[in-house]
């Protein structure tokens, strides 16, 4: 996770211009870290390519609408770590 | 903007636009001096990559531009010019796609750009149908 925590860490920095020490595990990407959608959506795509995964982001997105899920299971950053080791091992396996 | 398309494949597209001898547009940009203003050419591509990223989602997704980066305009684009657009599947994600677009004059490169989608459902049936009955005929003015 903290291999994981780096390079998301270091996305976020590079593509929405955050100094990377203020990006904590439990910032919360959009509450703390002021990301909005638009940039959000630059993260997802810099993670795709970084790990050779494809984030589930429309089906994120229509949990949390729907509140079957809450915005801190996919936005605190550890838990967004958390999810990409998960689609990262689904793809190994 | 376009004219024609002329060969849509899963993750690429080639298209053709030729820029009207008369418009409206030229009366202000430039008077005496008609130019393509560049933010045409980035619709152009825009157009020419929605309708590849469109194609690649089997016509399901209404993609909407919400990005466009290193854009480069890097020639002057005259009344009558013919372009041919082209596009390249960059990365389809989850609810977005990203494509890279690029124009061509007489082969040389006149325009490029890197372009963000994201994907919504269609707002309303009658604009699908639209949509798809437009492809079909610039394809078939190919």
């Amino acid at each position: 996770m903290s291999s994981t925590f780096d390079t998301v860490s270091g996305i976020i920095s590079e593509t929405c211009d955050i100094e990377k020490d203020t990006i904590k595990a439990d910032s919360h990407v959009i509450d703390d870290l002021g990301i909005d959608s638009l940039d959000f959506l630059d993260v997802v795509f810099a993670v795709d390519k970084a790990f050779g995964i494809k984030i589930p982001h429309e089906k994120w997105t229509e949990e949390i609408n729907e509140g079957r899920a809450s915005a801190e299971d996919y936005f605190i950053l550890s838990n967004l770590c958390t999810r990409i080791d998960e689609l990262v091992a689904e793809k190994a396996a | 903007m376009l004219d024609s398309i002329v060969a849509l494949g899963d993750d690429e597209i080639e298209t053709r636009a030729i820029v009207p001898d008369d418009s409206t547009v030229f009366e202000g940009h430039f008077p005496g001096h008609p130019l393509m203003p560049g933010v045409l050419l980035i619709e152009t591509m825009a157009q020419t990559c929605g309708t590849m990223v469109m194609a690649a989602h089997s016509y399901e997704r209404l993609p909407l531009l919400v990005g466009v980066k290193d854009a480069k305009l890097r020639q002057f684009v005259a009344p009558k010019t013919e372009i041919t657009g082209r596009g390249k599947l960059e990365h389809a994600g989850s609810g977005y796609a990203v494509a890279k677009g690029e124009l061509l004059v007489e082969g040389k490169r006149v325009a490029n750009a890197q372009l963000t989608y994201t994907l919504i459902k269609w707002p309303a049936p009658e604009l699908r149908d639209f949509m798809v009955a437009h492809i079909g005929e610039l394809k078939a003015s190919s």
